[in-house]
């Protein structure tokens, strides 16, 4: 389980998040929802412990199965290698990963879908690929939460649509409580059970199941922009619903 | 069918990774073996190769054995203490390179940045002034290196942590702080008698090696080069991002001052008996990455491999180019300095390309 309880952040005299409560128990998963700079990555940060809290409360167990947008290092390490690293909290300080732990890399890229790039040279991969290492490395972690920052950020579609089936894959076994931001609110729909919403202007944030949050109202109010829920054939004929700013498309004739 | 080919292909990529990683660390063995034994061998007075082993043996098996011919006396008093700490000394200078690199996640960083070298060579100066000699002026150079460490881990702690950036500028501020006292010390030192000893020690030198230096300088050498490397894995860890180091259970800020505690140690110990010694912690870390990658659990020990090789290659160099003994400090910067221009440029000419 991780959350927040009545946490608040303040840069100087600008209150980043105040009185912000939350938790996702094992089982569940929560999208944070908001444009850029209403404090989406600061409450991303707070959970994971990196940033001060000014009041309040963080509950998250000892390690957290982090997955940042870019692994950043100019080191060049093999993918299995920045894998195995996921194991560290489990070795100590002068602990050396072992074959067991090599193991674990190994079905953990299997189970981010990575597998295939075992060998290769984590900075030479795309983004895409990078993110399924640090992904790998986050399950590899054996933690109970995950945290994805932004995931499908810097994604196509295509990928997109691989990362939303790999969330909804670790999903789906119910043993693990998942964290991820996302500007996009089909991502929420697609693959979380709660929504977190930032709302402007001094609202509180919005918390609840996702049927209940992503609605119109509220995300209209969120963006600033008029919604519409659409229904859509989905790729296989059955009937999805999926959230659409009212600007998008062209007007037809 | 690509993807059949790409499944079979990982394991003979494994396979070839472990067989160039053994061809690497073999060839480096080869080479730091030959290096040392032609140390023993060359030099105003030549001892064939066979000879030179025979009585390393006969000195190893039985250590307190009367020396009678000037061979033995030449090989096991003068020219093997003199390989070993230089063996010692290359080993310490490259391993701590490379895990201050791997820790500042920045190659261009050497031992000297944390201001060590300088203080030791503060301590070293006005030791020689005062005419205090042997041990109590290695005991000088140590704790005044260390006494800059400290410095610099005070300046750079800032709201109870410390940047890499505020520790690299604190080194330098303290560096620069120590040298001046340093070219003051030399301004003020006798002509005659202890400006041309601070001056030449200052350069750095093994020409005055002994067992007993030796002895002095292995312990912390030794000590702190096998804490370092039952670091490797850690750091692995240490070389990333801030933010995910410390989600993977890295207490990063206190980890990274045992890493420098444990340089300090190295280093200050190096300096101690032979001066200060430039450009081996930064060009070999560079050719070992080259050679076996970046991963510190193979980098470190081919750092220590090669660095004890070059380090002995170079002192031989230095006492047998020349009639006079050249300082060391003079042929590592006119080796190093090239062969580092060309790493550099490889290095992002790759980076670039990729």
């Amino acid at each position: 389980m991780i959350g927040l309880e009545d946490a608040t952040v303040r840069f100087g005299s600008r209150i980043i998040i105040e009185a912000l409560s939350f938790s996702v128990p094992v089982g569940r998963t929560l999208a944070i929802l908001g444009p850029n700079g209403r404090g989406k990555t600061t409450t991303l940060k707070a959970m994971l412990g990196f940033q001060q809290l000014d009041a309040g409360r963080r509950v998250a167990p000892d390690i957290v199965g982090y997955v940042p947008q870019t692994g950043t290092s100019n080191q060049r390490y093999r993918a299995l290698d920045v894998v195995v690293m996921g194991r560290a909290a489990h070795l100590g300080i002068f602990g050396q990963p072992g074959p067991e732990d090599f193991r674990v890399a190994r079905s953990a890229l299997e189970r981010a879908g990575a597998a295939r790039f075992a060998d290769h040279y984590f900075d030479r991969l795309s983004g895409g690929e990078r993110q399924l290492v640090l992904l790998a490395r986050a399950i590899a972690t054996g933690s109970q939460v995950l945290v994805l920052d932004e995931p499908a950020a810097a994604l196509d579609l295509h990928n997109q649509e691989r990362l939303l089936t790999l969330l909804n894959t670790l999903r789906q076994p119910r043993d693990k409580a998942i964290v991820f931001t996302t500007h996009d609110p089909n991502h929420a729909l697609s693959s979380a059970d709660d929504a977190l919403l930032m709302m402007p202007g001094g609202q509180p944030p919005l918390f609840g199941p996702v049927a209940e949050t992503i609605t119109p109202e509220h995300l209209e109010s969120l963006y600033g922009v008029p919604m519409r829920v659409v229904e859509l054939a989905g790729p296989s004929g059955e009937a999805h619903r999926a959230v659409l700013p009212a600007f998008a498309g062209i007007r037809a004739a | 069918m690509a993807a059949l080919t790409e499944a079979e292909a990982a394991p003979i990529v494994r396979r070839s990774h472990l067989a160039r990683q053994t061809l690497v660390f073999s060839g480096l063995l080869v080479l730091f073996a030959v290096a040392f034994v032609v140390s023993l061998c060359v030099g105003r007075f030549s001892v064939p190769a066979i000879r030179a082993l025979e009585l390393i043996w006969l000195g190893a098996t039985d250590p307190w054995r009367e020396l009678t011919t000037i061979e033995e006396r030449i090989v096991l008093l003068v020219r093997a203490p003199r390989v070993v700490l230089a063996a010692l000394a290359g080993a310490g200078l490259a391993l701590s390179g490379a895990a201050l690199q791997g820790v500042f996640r920045n190659p261009l960083v050497s031992p000297d940045i944390l201001g060590i070298s300088q203080g030791a060579a503060f301590g070293g100066a006005l030791g020689i002034m005062l005419g205090i000699w042997g041990f109590p002026l290695i005991a000088m150079v140590f704790i005044s290196g260390m006494a800059a460490v400290i410095l610099v881990g005070l300046i750079s702690r800032i709201n109870g942590r410390s940047e890499t950036i505020t520790v690299i500028l604190s080194g330098l501020v303290v560096s620069s702080m120590f040298s001046a006292v340093v070219s003051l010390l030399q301004f003020v030192a006798d002509p005659n008698t202890s400006l041309p000893a601070i001056v030449y020690w200052l350069m750095g030198s093994f020409a005055t090696a002994t067992w007993e230096r030796t002895l002095i300088a292995a312990p912390g050498l030794i000590i702190g080069g096998v804490l370092l490397w039952m670091l490797r894995f850690r750091l692995n860890i240490l070389s990333l991002d801030e933010a995910e180091a410390q989600s993977l259970g890295a207490r990063t800020n206190r980890e990274r001052w045992l890493v420098f505690g444990l340089i300090a140690v190295i280093v200050g110990s190096q300096v101690a008996v032979s001066g200060i010694i430039g450009w081996i912690g930064i060009v070999i870390p560079h050719a070992s990455r080259l050679l076996v990658g970046h991963d510190h659990r193979a980098l470190l020990p081919a750092s220590v491999v090669l660095g004890a090789g070059f380090m002995v290659i170079i002192d031989t160099l230095a006492r047998t180019a020349t009639a006079a003994e050249i300082p060391l400090g003079v042929i590592t910067a006119l080796v190093g300095a090239p062969i580092f221009a060309m790493l550099l440029r490889n290095h992002y000419r790759e980076r670039n390309g990729s």
